[in-house]
């Protein structure tokens, strides 16, 4: 029996194969590659937009606070100080600084240097410092949109006036400032404590992030309980017949379901039916842990199955019950795996926006939620909200507030991963 | 589809085809050297006598071959039931058929010793002796090469006929001797010639004792036959006839 | 043999069986694995089953501690008997029957917490011992009874999944020996461990049987003729043949017998 073929052909093959092997390997590595590329002009891009959204531009005012238009009867109260009209004190300030301006028009864009809020600007650095008030001070206000933009760059002088939004008489003042070194930047803070609003340097996105947080707290709260439970009856207990062989079909196809269709239940159930609050995080919350529901039972289903057989063998063999062997023994070693699981869960819940749009958590709302029965919106609706507004100012706003989604996510999946290292280690 | 007596290690039926055959031949080549001992003595053929006595190496030999293989065999494959039991049998029936071959050697000795005398008359006695006793080995072979356990069983009831030609043989060979004590001396070598021949009978019942052990797994129950009587016998020098008592 | 084995044996042959099986049938769905088997198990011997892969003897074994239990589709007729008791029509607790036979498995399979805490768990589950000194006492001679005690006693906290194969092996066998059961069931044990290893096993079986009724099921016949007195031959869910195992090594009844232990088929 002839067992080895013949060199030479061995050696032809050989070739070949590893020829075959090579390419193999080549074509992987450029399809990481690419991705690695796709992914980061993706991040690149975002960067590069958003960056500029964590600092705003301020102008420096010389303000005259006089006791009689701030506090004329001269009590110092907080109350009264803010009562006052700042509205005029800045206007004044400005035609001080810029006294040509004569006529209607050049008056409205000369206030229009400064942001729509400018005044709180100035009222809050009054009621933090009350003994400014009878002096002229240097007070920092926010500049509008349109001078932020231009003074980041996003805004180029060399275009016709026509086709600007800082028309050449704007630019004269802008330069004068700058001049004056009256212009500065600071860190954008209000970016990161303040809700929505019409006015890009006023918006800001923490009532998003609470939303989003409420969210998924109702949501990890209705979740993660119904997912483990339903898996742990389903893996460990159930009978295998008909009935939870269809169940399971049907957990496996609601993990398919495209995510609007969950809202659309939301908004037909929750809100029709039970009439609960109209854009509010407990809405959101369930419909979300509706959709996250079959993601959870299927990675707990799929943790359980990963501990050994072995294990439940030994338990049952000791003389524990059923319950005494998942309790005692399955469910602490198939902890990590479903935690990992509902932590992805969530992740993609935080990044779920279509189900929201449905039951209202699209509209504007300008508070920060105090509960969660407040209306309310969420991160990506929020990206999504900004995306859609033509101002200038919210294109990097879009992409800072994409960045802060990116980083919760991030963070999320690391504490997957720790967890997961964590527990894998008393395996 | 393999034969369901064949081993599914295939290497292992062929060492105990080996073993097998190595007691064949032994078996053959010990009925041979009884038959050409006894024919050298019935021929006064000292030549052929010599040729005997060198052959009995041949079955040392082998012997020693089989002993290796078993102990081989026993070593790697660690047989257990018919397979364990076929590896002893052919140990026992091996040292068996060595004794045998041995007795068939000197029987060729003794033979050259008688030529150098005058011809003996007990010589056919002798012969039918052996011829038995060859039919008896003979068959004993062939129950083990076909695991017969019946022929075995038959073997072993014949041992008694060869008994009782010994016992006869010994009370003709006492008459010679006691007729003239010239014969003495042959007729010792004589004697010692019928008990060898007897021997080897014994060690024919061994084996067809040992195929039994090895075709059903039990030992043979039962006495075993025997027909030598001459332990008890005694010579009565009173009658003259040399009539023997039992 | 020595006095001590005789004696034993003695004793045992004079008892009665410690495990009667009368006409048991079990199913897998529509299939049957094992066709009206018929066995005694003797006190304080070790009863080797032996028989190719799918013969039925494993789930005999199963059987015995009502492992089949867990399995939806197996369906158990018949009567077995652990001294005189039906395990499964007296309505006994199918906890309490596995305090009464442990079983050690094939693979090592320690519960992936502390040496400490994995023979402690069936005593805890039984609540066999009162008290941390007792518990104490009792891992101690657990692990003394399995062979164990020297080689983990400086680190009876670490994780058991730690150990050799072997020693997880022994000390599963410690774990089950701690709620001191009447019976072990063993399902080959020693398949996934070395030689050295088994053989320590082996010897630890045969120490064993002083105190316990142990039925082995074992892939190597070898092991079967080491450790077992008594030897049960399964084929295609028949008992075939079971009597004394140096009996039925040398000279079985059985042509099927005869056939798979000698290599035959199987």
């Amino acid at each position: 029996m002839e067992l080895n073929p013949p060199l030479e052909i061995d050696k032809a093959l050989l070739k070949k194969r590893n020829a075959a092997e090579t390419r193999f390997k080549l074509y992987g590595l450029a399809a990481v590659l690419t991705a690695v590329l796709v992914l980061g002009l993706l991040l690149t891009s975002i960067v590069s937009k958003g960056y500029t959204a964590f600092e705003q531009t301020y102008i420096l005012l010389d303000v005259r606070l006089d006791q009689a238009t701030i506090d004329p009867k001269g009590t110092g109260r907080q109350e009264d100080l803010a009562a006052a009209s700042y509205r005029g004190i800045l206007r004044d300030a400005l035609k001080e600084q810029f006294p040509e301006a004569e006529s209607r028009n050049e008056k409205r864009s000369l206030y229009g240097l400064v942001g729509s809020a400018a005044e709180y600007d100035l009222r809050n650095a009054v009621l933090e410092n009350p003994k400014l008030v009878g002096t002229t001070a240097t007070i920092a206000v926010k500049a509008s949109d349109d001078v932020d933009s231009y003074i980041k760059g996003f805004i180029p002088r060399d275009v016709p006036q026509s086709d600007r939004k800082i028309k050449d008489q704007e630019l004269g003042w802008l330069d004068t400032l700058e001049a004056d070194d009256r212009v500065i930047k600071k860190f954008n803070i209000d970016f990161f404590t303040h809700a929505d609003s019409r006015e890009p340097e006023e918006a800001g996105i923490l009532g998003a992030v609470i939303g989003s947080l409420y969210t998924l707290a109702i949501t990890l709260a209705l979740c993660f309980p119904i997912g483990v439970l339903t898996a742990i009856y389903l893996e460990e207990f159930a009978p295998r017949n008909r009935w939870t062989d269809i169940i399971e079909v049907n957990i496996n196809n609601l993990a398919a379901v495209p995510s609007i269709v969950f809202g659309l239940l939301g908004l037909a159930i929750f809100l029709n039916f039970f009439g609960l609050p109209r854009s509010a995080p407990l809405v959101g919350g369930m419909v979300l842990a509706l959709m996250t529901l079959p993601t959870i039972i299927i990675a707990s289903r799929a943790a359980l199955k990963a501990v050994p057989p072995s294990i439940r063998e030994a338990a049952l063999g000791m003389g524990a019950s059923r319950m005494q062997t998942v309790f005692h023994h399955v469910f602490p070693l198939a902890m990590p795996g479903i935690l990992t699981g509902t932590i992805l869960g969530m992740a993609q819940a935080l990044g779920e926006t279509a189900p929201l749009l449905m039951i209202g958590m699209v509209a504007f709302i300008a508070d920060i939620p105090g509960s969660i029965n407040d209306a309310a919106t969420v991160l990506p609706v929020q990206i999504f909200l900004w995306a859609d507004s033509p101002e200038r100012g919210f294109v990097e706003k879009t992409s800072a507030a994409i960045m802060v989604l990116l980083a919760f996510l991030v963070v999320m999946n690391a504490i997957a991963v720790l967890l997961r290292k964590r527990f894998e280690r008393r395996w | 589809m393999q034969n369901s007596n064949d081993h599914i290690v295939r290497s292992f039926d062929k060492e105990l085809r080996t073993i097998h055959e190595i007691i064949i031949r032994m078996g053959g080549m010990a009925e041979n050297q009884l038959a050409e001992a006894v024919d050298a003595l019935v021929q006064r053929d000292s030549a052929k006598a010599e040729m005997v006595r060198a052959e009995d190496a041949k079955i040392d030999a082998l012997e020693e071959e089989l002993e290796a293989a078993v102990v081989q065999l026993i070593a790697l494959r660690q047989p257990v039931a018919n397979d364990l039991r076929a590896v002893i049998s052919a140990l026992k029936i091996s040292s068996d058929l060595e004794r045998i071959g041995d007795y068939a050697k000197n029987i060729a000795k003794r033979s050259i010793a008688i030529n150098q005398m005058p011809p003996q008359k007990s010589v056919t006695s002798i012969m039918r002796m052996s011829r038995l006793v060859q039919e008896i080995v003979k068959d004993t072979l062939d129950a083990f090469s076909h695991s017969d356990k019946d022929r075995a069983i038959d073997v072993w009831h014949r041992d008694e006929e060869v008994d009782e030609m010994y016992t006869s043989l010994f009370r003709e060979l006492l008459t010679y001797m006691m007729e003239d004590p010239r014969n003495i001396g042959a007729c010792t070598h004589m004697l010692f010639i019928a008990k060898n021949i007897e021997r080897m009978g014994d060690h024919a019942t061994n084996i067809a004792e040992t195929i039994y052990y090895l075709s059903t797994g039990h030992k043979l129950e039962g006495k075993r036959p025997k027909g030598d009587r001459t332990p008890f016998q005694i010579l009565s020098a009173e009658e003259d006839n040399g009539e023997v008592e039992i | 043999m020595d006095m001590q084995n005789f004696k034993t044996r003695e004793k045992a042959a004079m008892a009665e069986p410690k495990i009667i099986a009368r006409d048991v049938n079990v199913y897998y769905g529509q299939s049957q694995a094992l066709k009206s088997i018929e066995l005694d198990i003797a006190a304080n011997e070790v009863t080797a089953l032996i028989g190719p892969s799918g013969c039925g003897k494993s789930t005999f074994l199963r059987c015995i501690n009502r492992m089949n239990d867990v399995i939806e589709s197996c369906r158990v007729e018949g009567r077995i008997t652990l001294e005189g008791i039906d395990i499964y029509n007296s309505g006994l607790d199918p906890v309490l029957l596995r305090a009464r036979v442990g079983m050690v498995f094939q693979k090592p399979n320690p519960f992936p917490k502390s040496i400490y805490d994995n023979i402690a768990y069936g005593p805890r589950l039984h609540g066999i011992a009162s008290g941390k000194d007792e518990l104490e006492a009792t891992v101690e001679s657990s692990l003394r009874r399995a062979g164990l005690w020297e080689e983990v006693k400086d680190r009876l906290d670490s994780p058991g999944t730690g150990l050799s194969g072997g020693q997880q092996q022994r000390l599963c066998i410690a774990r089950a020996i701690a709620v001191n059961p009447e019976v072990i069931l063993m399902d080959e044990p020693c398949s996934a461990l070395d030689p050295i290893a088994t053989a320590k096993i082996e010897e630890l079986i045969d120490e064993l049987r002083e105190n316990f009724t142990i039925v082995i099921v074992t892939h190597s016949m070898q092991q079967a003729a080491r450790v077992s007195q008594k030897t049960a031959f399964f084929h295609l869910g028949e008992l075939v043949e079971v009597g004394e195992t140096d009996k039925l090594f040398t000279s079985p009844e059985d042509q099927r017998t005869q056939g798979y232990i000698t290599g035959r088929f199987g």
